[in-house]
């Protein structure tokens, strides 16, 4: 692949709020989207904080006659449908949703959508409101109860607001999106999967352009316990009204670290064939130059690290550049001893001494872990970079002892031809994306 | 593809499946050729009660038959299903005993669904934590129950990608790995991007397939609410009706389906021997609604168009002996009152004239709706038919639906071997919310 598909729209939702121009606002700033969670009372939680989105209201983001379909949108899906509307408008095309009285820009069979999502958790009160109508004498759920009556009491769409694909289904139908399309679920990995195979369609001749990316929320009580159970997340108590530091808890690539945080959102690219943006005269934003994946083995961090290696290297050699060539790194950067080690020891078997020198992109400390939406949004970052030759501050209370860039840092001006966003997850699928600089035309 | 090569043929070389009807793929073929029903009430959760209380559940399965379980201590039922589908499939290939196998040019595309929520520990602490005075949850109360009930390995296996995590550990995987979650599609999306990956060049040999099993309570409750399942709890045998005017939903199954795809350059270089080839492989959206098909199948019809032209079969043209231009498709074929008319519709609407003189079946009739895994699964339907000639019955199929009017091969099962065989098969999944997935496989001709 030697950039024949570009970027051209952003958008995103995020701890930062609606939009990648506040994406990238607050990671230049150095200040963190991460706070107590206010979604539910996070009292009974080992980690009270995360990466939430305030203010954000779905039914302000799909026309006024997509409404009521917003009732059958879990969270994730709510964001998704925001962080596409960004995109199209970014990108300035021409869609159903954002003008359907035109033309659209592509014929709509000609347009893909691949939105990565996460496992998404019903929404606790919800369910909890309905099952506690099916209860036997000791007060035990009742499956009799439940067959015989109670279950009506679950609104009859439940489910299909908690279908993963339901983010891609519903981006499609406000979009009118005919081609391609497919939903990966495979955690913090599924947004960079997501726009390696979006990509993917756009050069087999499948679709001219599409969305691409990934939205997940884990802030919500079942999302949370599971994350907590799991063993990854740091314990922060944070009382109400209390600020938090986020500066003094975020320690990535420190094996004292305590653990991760999480957010939620996600970033959707708008991408197109080189060839489709030229004609219509679109403004390229960074150029996708390469994509990779592969499956972490068992073992030690060292032995584990070989996924991650495979995908940056399969990225590197599909765009045909060396690893020297590389100039800056959003990785996945969890916070996470574990997590981070298997990161740590990719990279420097992939770029040895140089390491040190390159550029770390992190964005845990300013929107939590976002997941399924970390590779969207991570991927915008990057394209950020190379847009605007700068790069965002890091607030980290790691140094850099691990022998990577890791310690805290503000805003900086760089000089950048090729950004790696890739990621490691807790299932194994490693993704490794590479971005390019735009090129003039 | 990626340095100008031509992009390599993909070929089957090891099927496998967990199946409501069996697990060993003569005997599910032969079951389903004599039409057997897999379908009978729940007993793996107390669901007599509930308005559809039967399923087609997987009864003959051991994974201890296939590999050794204690690899995989915390794994979830449908990962196990998935692991003896796969060791099936494996076996077959004959790649166990190939030393050469890079393990960085081997992938896994799977369309597994998510696990089996830990349902008792979570409606304790949900009816715990629920406050009806308030009308809201106590939700530190709710944190503490939930953290104590819940254990962190059954949470962490619901995550939908740990089928592909533990294919990937029992059969040495280290290249490209996905999992992909298009409802019932799912599958057939897996198989034809674990395709796309291999003709780009980024794997030599992939696991592909799905897993999936919504036979509990919440999963059972979620079809209910939607009205898409069967209710016919007086006669669970014959509930599953595809193509028939007294059809009233779908039913549930579970299982998996995974099969080996393999370049051709790689199965010479060792000397085996296809099974079939994949030859087609599309995707579209219907971009319509969440809850309905696009009414003229638009969307199934850009799928099953594009998959056919990747395999270079012309929909409109018979072959040159005079059969169809394809001998076999195996239909999404659910049950439902939507998708038989518009599926068929749709089959109508590719294959126009020729349409009627293509048998199109649903082994759903059979085996019940396996959801994320019903795609793979049906697939190898399509492989066994270029096999034997043998095409499968849609069972159950008595009353006509003026709105269903192709060949559904009706309640027997057709030798296709006197007209020439099968050489061409083709399966169809689509998913709710409107994506849509077709696979096209080819009798394996050098």
């Amino acid at each position: 692949m030697s950039s024949e598909v570009v970027i051209t729209g952003l958008g995103a939702v995020s701890a930062y709020g609606f939009g990648a121009d506040a994406l990238w606002e607050g990671l230049l700033a150095g200040r963190s989207g991460v706070g107590r969670i206010s979604a539910y009372d996070p009292s009974g939680f080992a980690c009270q904080v995360a990466g939430e989105i305030h203010d954000y209201k779905a039914k302000n983001h799909v026309p006024k006659h997509y409404r009521k379909g917003v009732k059958v949108m879990a969270r994730d899906i709510e964001l998704a449908v925001g962080a596409a509307e960004d995109a199209v408008a970014s990108a300035g095309v021409v869609t159903k949703a954002a003008d359907p009285d035109s033309d659209p820009t592509y014929p709509t069979r000609r347009v893909c959508c691949h939105i990565g999502a996460g496992l998404i958790a019903a929404e606790v009160p919800e369910l909890a409101m309905a099952l506690a109508t099916s209860t036997d004498d000791s007060g035990k759920f009742s499956y009799d109860a439940w067959g015989e009556g109670a279950i009506n009491n679950l609104t009859p769409l439940w489910l299909l607001k908690y279908l993963p694909n339901m983010l891609s289904c519903h981006v499609t139908i406000l979009h009118d999106a005919q081609g391609p399309s497919n939903t990966i679920t495979c955690q913090e990995a599924s947004g960079l999967l997501s726009i390696g195979e979006a990509v993917r369609v756009i050069l087999r001749g499948d679709a001219d352009a599409g969305f691409a990316g990934g939205v997940e929320s884990k802030v919500n009580p079942m999302g949370h316990i599971r994350l907590q159970l799991s063993g990854r997340l740091a314990n922060i108590e944070v009382a109400e009204g209390e600020a938090f530091d986020v500066a003094n808890s975020y320690r990535p690539y420190d094996r004292a670290a305590p653990g991760s945080i999480h957010g939620e959102g996600g970033g959707i690219l708008f991408i197109e064939s080189k060839e489709s943006a030229r004609q219509r005269g679109a403004k390229v934003i960074a150029e996708i130059a390469g994509f990779g994946a592969g499956h972490t083995p068992a073992g030690d961090a060292q032995t584990r690290s070989r996924g991650l290696q495979r995908a940056i290297r399969a990225a590197l050699d599909d765009a045909g550049i060396s690893s020297d060539e590389v100039d800056a790194i959003v990785p996945h950067a969890a916070g996470e001893p574990e997590i981070d080690a298997e990161e740590a020891c990719a990279f420097r078997a992939v770029f040895g001494e140089r390491i040190s020198q390159i550029e770390l992109v992190t964005l845990t400390w300013g929107l939590g872990d976002t997941m399924a939406g970390a590779g969207g949004l991570a991927a915008i970052v990057g394209a950020l970079c190379l847009k605007h030759q700068t790069l965002p501050a890091r607030l980290h209370a790691s140094g850099d002892a691990s022998g990577l860039q890791a310690g805290g840092v503000a805003q900086r001006d760089a000089s950048l031809r090729h950004v790696l966003v890739c990621t490691n997850s807790l299932g194994g699928q490693n993704a490794a994306v590479l971005l390019r600089a735009a090129t003039e035309s | 593809m990626a340095n100008g090569a031509p992009s390599p043929r993909v070929v089957i070389t090891g099927m496998g499946w967990v199946t409501p009807l069996g697990c060993d793929v003569d005997t599910v073929w032969s079951r389903l050729l004599a039409g057997e029903s897999a379908i009978a009430p729940v007993d793996r959760f107390c669901a007599r009660s509930f308005p559809t209380n039967f399923a087609a559940q997987v009864r003959e399965f051991d994974l201890a038959e296939h590999i050794d379980p204690a690899r995989h201590p915390h794994a979830d039922l449908h990962s196990r299903y998935a692991l003896g589908a796969a060791s099936v499939a494996w076996k077959q290939s004959g790649l166990a005993n190939h030393d050469a196998l890079d393990p960085g040019r081997f992938g896994v595309y799977l369309g597994a669904g998510e696990g089996v929520l830990d349902f008792d520990a979570y409606a304790a602490a949900n009816i715990a934590g629920w406050q009806p005075e308030s009308h809201d949850m106590d939700m530190a109360l709710w944190a503490k129950l939930a953290g104590e009930g819940l254990t962190p390995e059954r949470e962490a296996e619901q995550e939908p990608n740990m089928a592909a995590a533990h294919l990937a550990r029992e059969f040495g995987c280290e290249g490209p790995s996905f999992n992909c979650m298009t409802a019932c599609a799912a599958s057939t999306q897996s198989v034809g991007e674990a395709f796309e990956l291999m003709k780009y060049g980024d794997a030599d040999v992939m696991l592909a397939g799905g897993a999936h099993s919504m036979i509990h309570m919440l999963g059972m409750t979620g079809f209910i609410r939607l009205t898409a399942m069967s209710t016919r709890t007086d006669d669970p045998a014959t509930a599953a009706r595809p193509f028939d005017a007294t059809r009233d939903g779908f039913v549930m199954g579970e299982g998996a389906g995974i099969v080996v795809l393999e370049t051709l350059e790689h199965v010479l270089a060792r000397g085996a021997t296809p099974l079939a080839e994949l030859a087609g492989y599309g995707s579209s959206a219907d971009a319509y609604r969440i809850t309905d098909i696009h009414p003229e199948g638009l969307g199934a019809q850009a799928a099953m168009r594009r998959a056919l032209d990747q395999a270079g079969v012309d929909p409109s043209k018979k072959t040159q002996d005079g059969h169809p231009p394809v001998q076999y498709i195996s239909a999404h074929g659910t049950g439902t009152l939507e998708n038989d008319s518009i599926e068929t519709k749709a089959v109508r609407g590719v294959f126009g004239d020729l349409a009627p003189s293509v048998p199109f079946s649903s082994v759903k009739s059979m085996m019940g709706h396996l959801i994320q895994a019903a795609g793979a699964v049906e697939m190898m339907t399509c492989v066994q038919a270029i096999r034997t000639g043998w095409v499968p019955p849609t069972m159950n199929l008595h009353n006509p639906d003026p709105a269903c009017d192709l060949d559904y091969v009706a309640n027997k099962s057709r030798d296709m071997n006197p007209s020439g065989g099968v050489d061409v098969a083709m399966s169809n999944g689509f998913g709710f919310g409107g994506q849509n997935d077709t696979v096209v496989v080819r009798r394996f001709e050098r």
